[in-house]
């Protein structure tokens, strides 16, 4: 669906992205994984046409995507990594500019708005401004707004940043509804857990390169069969099992057997906080 | 064409939920623009009076019909604190000038009138030097009040008798003086002896000789303002709500201007950026909205000048609309040239307010051209501020046709368009 083909941009003498290919398929979740000032934001930029690259193409559906008014825009959706409303505006009427942008109107604008208000649990709070929200709420928020013109491809870049697990969860759940209805998504993060829990395939970028990029399950494989892991095993874990593992000389650490987040959304519930 | 009016719908409903901002907007101008209007004479009801001391230091007839006359001059507010004082108040700009009136000036005026050989009294004028055009006044007024008093009191049958005689004694006398001369004057004043005889016996016909009462002006003025119509007069709130309306609304431009700014440090800018718009559609919803913004808060303006100052459209109200409308599109497009040439947000904001002041002032705002020197009256014409206020007046106090708005309107679209093309070659999109 998107591809993008050895992407390079420079600002002035600093080298951001040197060198990042990457597609994103239909009903698949690619992560793209990286430190800070890895080249993440920056190869975004160029895959939704706001930075033109240096050197390098992005295509969509096989076309590529050129110039500011192409058509192609209206397949692509991207949630900023900065909280990007009108805080002042009500949340409604920040879905609705930002899907005249992309010249809807009328009764479909209105459906659009609604299912994107839906989908990410702030149909209640249609009519309050964003600046009356909490941070969870407004990075719900930021995501709708990109799903207003339902594009077939959703670029986030580290769309969860400061949520609460509550929220991120409620995300996570978001994304992967938008998977099964086939979109494409393309989820930034430097949060390796939420690369495991959600993405199909990854992308992992360093000083603007690709260092690996494969399923997760072959990357996996990338590490020797000796070397030192940490896995997490769900279910019923009694002490017996336990005893069993530390008998084949392995390290069993921790307490409770449960990670603090479980302990967490035991404690504080599973609903969604505003 | 749609994507262009959700963000000027966008821009106008933000910029009408700031109500604070919105009310800065509108309250400061009306406040300045009152306070400047009753500064430069407010509404026309009383004439100003210009305030002068006068001190008579001869205390004769003649000095005393002088004073009463000056003090009777609705031209001016006098007050007699005598010399020294006088002088003090006019050093500290209490008054304008401080008039005085010599020991024997009332005799040596009357004999000056006729012997060009004889002592010219003295009379001092002091005055503010800040106040050169009072000078004049004050110079102008003296000579018509001193010229008819003197007159009056060399003719008049009372203090006259012994002018006459102590003249005829000094023509009579005089060596150096040609026969001939001598004898028409002498002429003359045995038939002003005459008069002033007959105007004793007969009182009741009231002015002195029958009607001659001495010199008079030959002429009296009759003061017309040519403003719109003949019942109105100069307001000066007209012009100064003009004035600190396109002061105020500029200012907004500015701001509209670092709202793009600032606008492209945020998330907001990826969004504008990832849609499928252009450049061209984000400044022209910009000139959109700054235009419908600067339009409603000079309409604002001057609807409290309308209703608490009496400024009046009395030329063409389309012609108004119009000059309203073609600065707002200057309004808009300078805030956008502002964005484009712009740094960052802080250093610009400085630099366009300057920009802003100096382009109101040589303009007009603060103080109408008409009082500006020749060479700067006509430099200024290069101000686009300077056509918008020009229009603004035609279209107030000045009551003119919609003729008289064009060029103004003209040229105001005409520095839009280059404003707006400046913003677009300059305006930096791409990241
Ligand atoms: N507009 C810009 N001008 C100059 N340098 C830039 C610009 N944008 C990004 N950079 C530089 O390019 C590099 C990559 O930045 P980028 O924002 O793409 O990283 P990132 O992976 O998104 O980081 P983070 O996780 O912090 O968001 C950084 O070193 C950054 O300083
Ligand atoms: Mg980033």
């Amino acid at each position: 669906m998107l591809q993008a083909i050895d992407l390079h941009k420079s600002y002035g003498d600093k080298v951001a992205v040197a060198g990042i290919s990457l597609e994103a398929r239909p009903g698949e979740i690619l992560g793209l994984l990286g430190p800070n000032g890895a080249g993440k934001s920056t190869t975004v930029a160029m895959i939704c046409g706001i930075a033109r690259p240096d050197r390098g193409t992005v295509s969509l559906a096989g076309e590529r995507l050129e110039g500011d008014e192409s058509p192609l825009k209206q397949r692509l959706g991207l949630v900023p990594q900065d909280i990007s409303l009108f805080e002042e505006l009500p949340a409604l009427e920040n879905l609705r500019l930002f899907g005249r942008l992309y010249g809807l109107d009328g009764t479909l604008l209105a459906e659009r708005c609604t299912a994107a208000l839906t989908l990410v649990g702030l149909a209640g709070e249609a009519k309050a401004k964003p600046s009356t929200f909490s941070g969870g709420m407004k990075r719900r928020l930021n995501i709708a707004c990109a799903l207003v013109h339902d594009p077939d491809v959703l670029v986030l870049d580290e769309p969860t940043v400061g949520v609460d697990p509550q929220s991120r969860n409620a995300i996570f759940g978001n994304l992967e509804t938008l998977r099964a209805r086939g979109k494409a998504l393309v989820y930034t993060t430097h949060y390796m857990e939420e690369v495991e829990r959600l993405c199909d395939r990854i992308v992992i970028v360093d000083h603007g390169k690709v260092i690996a990029s494969d399923t997760k399950a072959n990357l996996h494989r990338l590490l020797p069969a000796t070397a030192k892991r940490r896995v997490e095993i769900e279910g019923e874990i009694d002490d017996a099992l336990l005893a069993r593992l530390a008998s084949m000389g392995l390290a069993v650490r921790g307490e409770t057997g449960a990670s603090l987040e479980s302990v967490f959304l035991h404690l504080t519930g599973r609903e969604l906080r505003d | 064409m749609k994507p262009i009016l959700a963000l000027a719908r966008t821009d106008i409903v933000l910029y009408l939920g700031n109500r604070k901002a919105l009310l800065v907007s509108l309250v400061a101008p009306i406040l300045i623009a009152a306070f400047f209007g009753s500064v430069l004479g407010g509404a026309p009801k009383k004439a100003i009076r210009i305030p002068i001391a006068v001190t008579d230091l001869d205390g004769s007839a003649v000095s005393k019909k002088i004073v009463a006359a000056i003090a009777a001059d609705a031209t001016f507010e006098v007050q007699s604190p005598g010399d020294e004082a006088a002088r003090d108040l006019v050093r500290r700009g209490k008054i304008r000038a401080a008039v005085v009136l010599p020991k024997g000036f009332g005799d040596e005026a009357a004999k000056a009138l006729f012997r060009r050989d004889a002592r010219k009294p003295e009379v001092t004028v002091h005055y503010d030097p800040s106040q050169s055009t009072t000078l004049a006044l004050v110079k102008g007024l003296l000579a018509q009040h001193a010229m008819q008093a003197v007159a009056q009191s060399a003719f008049s049958p009372t203090e006259g008798r012994k002018f006459i005689a102590d003249s005829r004694r000094d023509v009579e006398s005089a060596a150096t003086m040609k026969p001939e001369s001598k004898q028409d004057l002498l002429a003359l004043f045995d038939s002003l002896d005459r008069i002033q005889a007959r105007a004793k016996a007969e009182p009741a016909s009231g002015q002195a000789g029958g009607g001659f009462g001495g010199f008079q002006m030959p002429f009296a003025t009759k003061e017309i303002e040519v403003t719109s119509g003949e019942r109105r007069k100069y307001n000066a709130y007209a012009h100064s709500f003009a004035g600190m309306g396109v002061q105020f609304v500029l200012f907004m431009g500015v701001e509209l201007g670092m709202g793009l700014l600032l606008m492209r440090r945020q998330g907001i800018w990826k969004r504008l950026r990832a849609a499928p718009i252009t450049r061209s559609m984000l400044l022209s919803s910009r000139i959109v909205s700054g235009t419908v913004i600067a339009v409603a808060l000079m309409i604002g303006i001057y609807a409290a000048g309308i209703a608490a100052f009496d400024v009046r459209i009395e030329g063409s109200v389309t012609g108004f609309i119009g000059v309203l409308v073609a600065f707002g599109m200057l309004t808009a497009t300078f805030g956008l040239l502002i964005a484009a040439l712009g740094g960052s947000p802080e250093a610009t904001r400085g630099i366009a307010i300057v920009a802003t002041l100096l382009m109101v002032m040589l303009g007009g705002a603060w103080v109408p051209t008409f009082v500006f020197p020749d060479w700067l009256q006509t430099a200024t014409l290069a101000m686009p501020t300077r056509w918008a206020i020009d229009g603004l007046a035609a279209m107030t106090w000045r009551g003119l046709g919609i003729e008289e708005a064009l060029a103004p309107i003209g040229v105001m679209l005409a520095f839009s368009v280059a404003f707006g093309l400046l913003a677009l070659a300059r305006f930096r999109w791409e990241e």
